[in-house]
């Protein structure tokens, strides 16, 4: 008896699990769906079985060359990422294991500046790239990526940090090591779900930006969200073809993420039981 | 006489080396549509006549694309050397001194052929500031079909009354044929653009002299009360949030029997390739009341205009007065027919017989351009310019807010009286606040 209930409750769980699976992925889902149907239908209301036709994908790929954009995205979003860790471990590590009075300060300071609306500092972060020569070029906006993330970098690693005994690292100094040692071939080890699933998130944050990206670039730099912005149209039907540039845009991050989805969850739940 | 040569060697050398540097990159910032991507495409003849001069093509949607070039103008950023912006932001922009005159255009360009509405629209002071691509008023298309079906005409200059009586007349819900097909998505260019036009027919007027909003007028409450009549009687469902691109694709499946929008819209309905009806559309001018002479006033030209700020400006207007030019429009005409040639800017092209039979809304489309009066859009006195918007930096966020109203009282959230009055008490107050009201 008491095994038919739990059974019973297990497939309610998963029926349960699918459906808001199923909620959460229905949107990627029909964009994927719309990509596949001509302009007329796209737009003739809601179906779910398209025609399969490639005209979209043809169209978006004759209409506004993909390579580029998708090499600029790949530049951005692997760079700001590395970039980020470069500079989130060690500060992470400071405040994991040598925390002051004002560490928490601090790091709710650091989390406090992405409470802030981004269009509130566009005119001066545009000016300083106008002044200093970084407008439309990858290396402006992959520092510019890098800070925007770097709050949450260093609030995952710190976390990830904390739960690795403070004694190891003791330990390694006891024998010698140097700091430099000690973070690179102890605590960096250890931590490895956490860094790779904070990577993870970071590539997926960058690769999705779309203010900045579309802000700060014309054509040099131009990533994804830009190429994406570029099908709406205020005349003329374009969903299809908005949907297949979509497309073209989530596919590489989706692969990705597919593919490293158990390191990605447990590195986000690393930690969450004790 | 050794020196001398060498001399000359090192100056060949360095002009060889400095002819590729001298090459200039256009970065061109456009709108996706069907008109400005064909150009993209056919740029070969200008980059062939002019070798030293490349092209970069930013193409965004329209509102991204106005906030970046307005960033990037008010900064003096100069990552743009020609934009692509419509009447609305030309008469604002050239007052602020964003955009250069396009005063010493070669002579082959022929200023005079411009149609004059739309070179009136994009001038201030008298002054050209940018090159019309193409131009579009607003007009009753219709299915002469559907009308001849229900026995009903509809004249060349038809008044409300005539409209809403063949709405009535060719509406059959249960074949899922909707009388007439308007705007209702909330925006300023959106349901906006046509409510301020038919309020401009019904002799309304969005401010009077001294910029109070008139809201409270028997104009509007009458034009908003007839759309919101028209539109549940004998509109399509959900239609708050049809704008042009939902009611194009509804008109073209043939299930609208009128549709008041662009004139642009013409060339698509009757496109075979995509239209059902094709062969069965009629048009005619935008709607009047009856004893008010105003035809709405409607008038759009997505134009070429130079930013102050851009560093090439003589390359920049060799490119404007090319793509803007009758030789671009016979060159799409040998490449696609004359149907896609970009409609609305010259005079030239409306007496081209070629054009004519190639378009049956030739004629229809240049009397709607050459009625456009953006100059006095309503029959009462008013402060400001424009036709279906009204020419001031806050209109976007203003007219946007109240077409939220509009669009609400479709959807039957409100009625048109409580419309009315909330948009009357929010524009009041952005418009003291903006400091119109003294």
């Amino acid at each position: 008896m008491a095994r038919a209930v739990t059974t019973r409750t297990k497939i309610g769980y998963t029926i349960a699990a699918w459906a808001v699976a199923l909620v959460i992925f229905f949107p990627i889902l029909y964009t994927i769906i719309t990509s596949l149907k001509t302009e007329q239908e796209a737009i003739s209301g809601f179906s779910l079985i398209p025609s399969f036709s490639t005209q979209s994908f043809s169209d978006v790929q004759s209409q506004n060359n993909y390579w580029r954009p998708f090499t600029n995205s790949v530049i951005l979003a692997v760079g700001s990422t590395l970039l980020a860790l470069v500079v989130a471990i060690p500060a992470a590590w400071a405040m994991a294991f040598s925390p002051t009075k004002r560490t928490k300060d601090i790091l709710m300071w650091m989390l406090s500046t992405k409470m802030m609306p981004a269009v509130a500092v566009l005119v001066p972060i545009y000016l300083i790239f106008l002044r200093t020569g970084l407008m439309d070029t990858r290396i402006g906006l992959t520092i510019l990526l890098m800070l925007i993330n770097l709050p949450i970098v260093v609030w995952m690693l710190y976390t990830y940090f904390r739960e690795i005994p403070g004694e190891i690292l003791e330990a390694a100094r006891m024998d010698g090591a140097s700091l430099r040692d000690e973070i690179i071939h102890v605590l960096t080890p250890m931590a490895v779900p956490g860094i790779a699933s904070t990577l993870l998130l970071n590539v997926i944050l960058a690769w999705n930006e779309a203010f900045w990206t579309i802000q700060l670039t014309t054509t040099n730099a131009a990533p994804l969200s830009a190429f994406i912005a570029s099908f709406s149209s205020p005349q003329g039907l374009f969903w299809a073809k908005l949907s297949a540039a979509s497309v073209m845009a989530i596919a590489p991050i989706l692969i990705l993420g597919w593919f490293s989805q158990k390191q990605l969850v447990r590195g986000l739940t690393f930690g969450a039981v004790k | 006489m050794n020196t001398t040569l060498r001399g000359l060697m090192g100056a060949c050398a360095l002009t060889a080396l400095a002819a590729p540097a001298l090459a200039e990159t256009l970065t061109i910032a456009t709108v996706n549509n069907g008109d400005m991507v064909r150009m993209q495409k056919m740029t070969a003849p200008f980059t062939e006549a002019n070798p030293d001069i490349q092209l970069e093509w930013v193409t965004l949607e329209e509102n991204i694309l106005r906030e970046r070039v307005t960033t990037d103008i008010a900064t003096k950023g100069g990552q743009y050397d020609v934009l692509t912006i419509g009447t609305y932001e030309v008469p604002i922009w050239a007052k602020q001194g964003w955009l250069t005159p396009l005063s010493d255009l070669p002579a082959a360009y022929d200023v005079e052929d411009l149609l004059p509405a739309v070179r009136q629209a994009l001038s201030a002071d008298g002054q050209l500031f940018a090159a019309p691509f193409y131009a579009e008023s607003a007009m009753v298309m219709y299915r002469t079909d559907l009308a001849e079906a229900a026995g009903v005409s509809i004249p060349e200059n038809p008044t409300w009354a005539d409209i809403k009586l063949a709405a009535e007349k060719m509406t059959d819900k249960d074949k899922e044929i909707y009388g007439i097909c308007l705007r209702g998505k909330p925006g300023w260019g959106e349901n906006m653009a046509f409510l301020t036009a038919m309020a401009n027919s019904y002799g309304a007027r969005w401010f009077d002299t001294d910029w109070k909003p008139q809201f409270d007028s028997p104009e509007w409450k009458e034009a908003l009360v007839d759309y919101l009549a028209l539109m549940q009687n004998y509109g399509p469902p959900g239609a708050s949030s049809n704008g042009f691109n939902e009611n194009l694709s509804l008109f073209q499946q043939g299930k609208c029997g009128m549709w008041i929008d662009a004139t642009v819209a013409a060339s698509f309905v009757t496109d075979p390739t995509d239209s059902t009806v094709a062969d069965q559309v009629g048009f005619a001018q935008f709607p009047n009341k009856e004893g008010v002479e105003n035809h709405g006033n409607w008038l759009w030209a997505w134009s070429l205009a130079i930013p102050a700020t851009s560093q090439k400006q003589e390359a920049a207007k060799k490119f404007v007065a090319w793509a803007t030019s009758k030789d671009y429009t016979a060159q799409v005409a040998a490449a696609e027919g004359w149907r896609a040639a970009p409609p609305g800017t010259r005079v030239s092209l409306y007496e081209n017989p070629e054009y004519q039979a190639a378009a049956p809304f030739a004629a229809m489309t240049l009397a709607a351009i050459d009625a456009a009066n953006t100059q006095k859009s309503s029959v009462q006195d008013i402060p400001y310019t424009g036709g279906q918007f009204v020419a001031i930096p806050e209109f976007q966020g203003i007219g946007t807010a109240v077409g939220q109203q509009f669009s609400a009282a479709l959807a039957g959230r409100m009625t048109a009286e409580a419309a009315l009055a909330a948009v009357q008490t929010s524009v009041t107050r952005d418009m003291t606040r903006a400091r119109y009201i003294k």
